[in-house]
């Protein structure tokens, strides 16, 4: 199909808004991150900084327990992606393959999730943990977590076990695999990659997660990495300009890196559990 | 619930092929026995615990037990005017962050449809603001909006329009304003989801459409809009939950300030249960949130649908 040079022209200027749209707040943060306090109390801000400096990385860990919070996030991150994934796989797998009430019945609880407002869950939730003494602690966090990713985890999954055709486990069956060897040796494999992705994005949704962390965790000891973000800004909402922003950059670090890595898989797993067979 | 019937009646015609599937199902329970007790206990219980909440008078660190009030909290919340302020600060929010979300998603999405030579740049960009955490988003854009270290009002004074402002501390800028970083947010999102809705369109079809003489606008509507429509409707209907429940964002940015012009409904109800410690009013909110969005997004579902069958 032929588009004409002015459309092709005005497709270019439209994308080139777009990318600058999408980029500018990111370059800011990152412009910010380098300048010295100086430099951020003077007129005219410009997007270069004049003499760039690491000061503010320095100062950030100096602030506020950036390791500490890092390796909480971390363990919250690592405990609900792989919880998430054992006990999401089976389910999906189930949901995949048969069409009884228990399937109808998680595949109505997945869509119905979506739409709880969290405030309608966290009361309750608060009050169960606080009953299970699981308040202010990581464990209680990963629980949360787990629950809160599986919908998202099992869409996908659904969608991965779909793609592994049905006629491979018949023909295995066949050859005389139980059930069981079948899903392992036939089924897992194919299924792996899927299920690689789907602890992925798992990890950066609980990495990045902080309602609940805000929630359920009073101690600064206990922190994961967004609550004590919002530390750097004060009471009146005056911040310490070039700490923050670097602290930011750090935290989003792993997320982009991860999402990179995963991001064709994730589009096409948002689709494939979309897809009815 | 009418195929659900109609396995059933199958089933009921062969029955050899059930006792099979008796089998199967007992196998199945065990592979979803993990999931379901965590799904149970964490989410499906809490739901409900929560529904009952809104009628008592539950409260944080009291020592007299809880009380059954009845509708008392929904009484209450009738009369509530900051919370209706709240709920209607929530409406403009939701439909001011979603309806742009979408015009500029669905034109992205066109555009990384077409043969570009930057498309993977934007591919690229796109992935930032999804992957970013809400926190980093909300600390990034008020180092954009900050009145002398931003870059918004520097850029406004070198093109000479004026000293700029206190973006999110003005009452009549602070809502725009969150509502701009709310479309960037979750734009890539809608864009990503309305990219693959458009590569499921046929092509061929578009090739005919295009030879037959029709215009681009032409084509889009007739050929590539039909197809779009489901993925469209979907995005729509949850970027309106999401942005309706969001919370992390506004709480960065302004924590519902100032003056509770940006006190979206979750953040009242965050204030209210872990400030005030009122935990069964917060939870008659919730319950009420969940009830007008229902109605609304049935209303919207229901008109958006029945207009596809007159098309």
């Amino acid at each position: 199909m032929r588009t004409s040079t002015t459309g092709r022209v005005g497709q270019y200027a439209a994308l080139l808004a777009y990318l600058v749209f999408l980029a500018f707040p990111f370059l800011w943060l990152l412009s910010i991150a380098f300048k010295s306090p100086r430099e951020l109390g003077s007129l005219h801000p410009t997007w270069i900084p004049r003499d760039p400096t690491l000061d503010n990385f320095r100062q950030a860990f100096d602030e506020q327990p950036l390791l500490r919070a890092a390796g909480n996030s971390l363990l919250a991150a690592l405990g609900a992606a792989l919880i998430a994934v054992v006990i999401a796989t089976p389910l999906a797998y189930v949901m995949a393959r048969r069409r009884g009430l228990l399937a109808r019945a998680a595949t109505g609880w997945v869509v119905v999730s979506q739409a709880f407002p969290l405030v309608l869950v966290i009361i309750p939730l608060f009050l169960v943990l606080k009953h299970l003494r699981l308040i202010n602690s990581l464990s209680g966090l990963v629980l949360v977590y787990v629950v809160w990713a599986l919908p998202f985890a099992l869409w996908m999954l659904v969608g991965y076990v779909r793609a592994v055709p049905e006629e491979l486990e018949e023909a295995a069956a066949v050859d005389g695999a139980g059930r069981l060897r079948t899903l392992v040796s036939v089924t897992a494999p194919l299924l792996a990659p899927g299920i690689v992705a789907t602890a992925l994005f798992a990890f950066i949704t609980a990495w990045n997660e902080f309602f609940f962390a805000l929630v359920l965790l009073k101690t600064p000891e206990k922190q994961t990495l967004p609550v004590v973000l919002t530390h750097f800004i004060g009471a009146e909402g005056v911040a310490d300009l070039g700490p923050l922003a670097a602290a930011a950059f750090l935290a989003t670090l792993p997320s982009l890196v991860v999402f990179a890595l995963i991001q064709r898989r994730i589009t096409s797993g948002m689709l494939a559990g979309a897809v009815k067979s | 619930m009418t195929s659900l019937t109609a396995t059933k009646r199958s089933t009921r015609g062969a029955p050899r092929a059930e006792g099979g599937r008796r089998a199967v199902d007992r196998g199945a329970w065990f592979l979803v026995l993990p999931a379901l007790i965590p799904i149970l206990v964490l989410s499906v219980g809490p739901l409900l615990y929560g529904i009952l909440l809104a009628f008592t008078d539950a409260q944080s660190g009291r020592t007299r037990s809880t009380q059954w009030i009845g509708g008392l909290n929904f009484q209450d919340l009738l009369h509530d005017t900051l919370f209706w302020e709240s709920f209607r600060i929530g409406l403009v929010w939701a439909v001011g962050v979603t309806v742009p979300q979408f015009l500029l998603a669905l034109g992205l999405a066109l555009l990384l449809n077409e043969d570009l030579r930057l498309r993977w740049a934007a591919r690229a960009l796109a992935i930032i603001p999804w992957a970013m955490p809400e926190v980093v988003v909300g600390v990034m854009w008020r180092l954009v909006y900050n009145p002398d270290a931003g870059v918004l009002n520097e850029t406004l004074r070198d093109l000479g329009l004026g000293d700029g402002r206190d973006w999110l501390a003005g009452l009549s800028t602070a809502l725009p304003a969150v509502i701009v970083v709310g479309v960037w947010a979750g734009m890539p999102q809608t864009t990503v989801a309305l990219l693959a809705g458009l590569q499921n369109t046929p092509r061929e079809l578009h090739e005919a459409a295009a030879m037959d003489g029709a215009g681009a606008w032409r084509r889009f509507r007739t050929v590539t809009w039909p197809a779009l429509r489901p993925v469209a409707l979907a995005i729509t209907a949850l970027n309106f939950i999401w942005n309706f429940n969001s919370f992390a964002l506004v709480y960065v940015l302004t924590s519902g300030g100032p003056g509770g012009r940006t006190r979206l409904p979750m953040l009242f109800a965050y204030e209210e249960a872990f400030r005030y410690g009122q935990f069964g009013y917060a939870a008659a909110m919730g319950c009420v949130m969940v009830a007008v969005i229902s109605v609304l997004l049935a209303v919207f579902l229901a008109g958006r649908l029945k207009g596809g069958d007159e098309a």
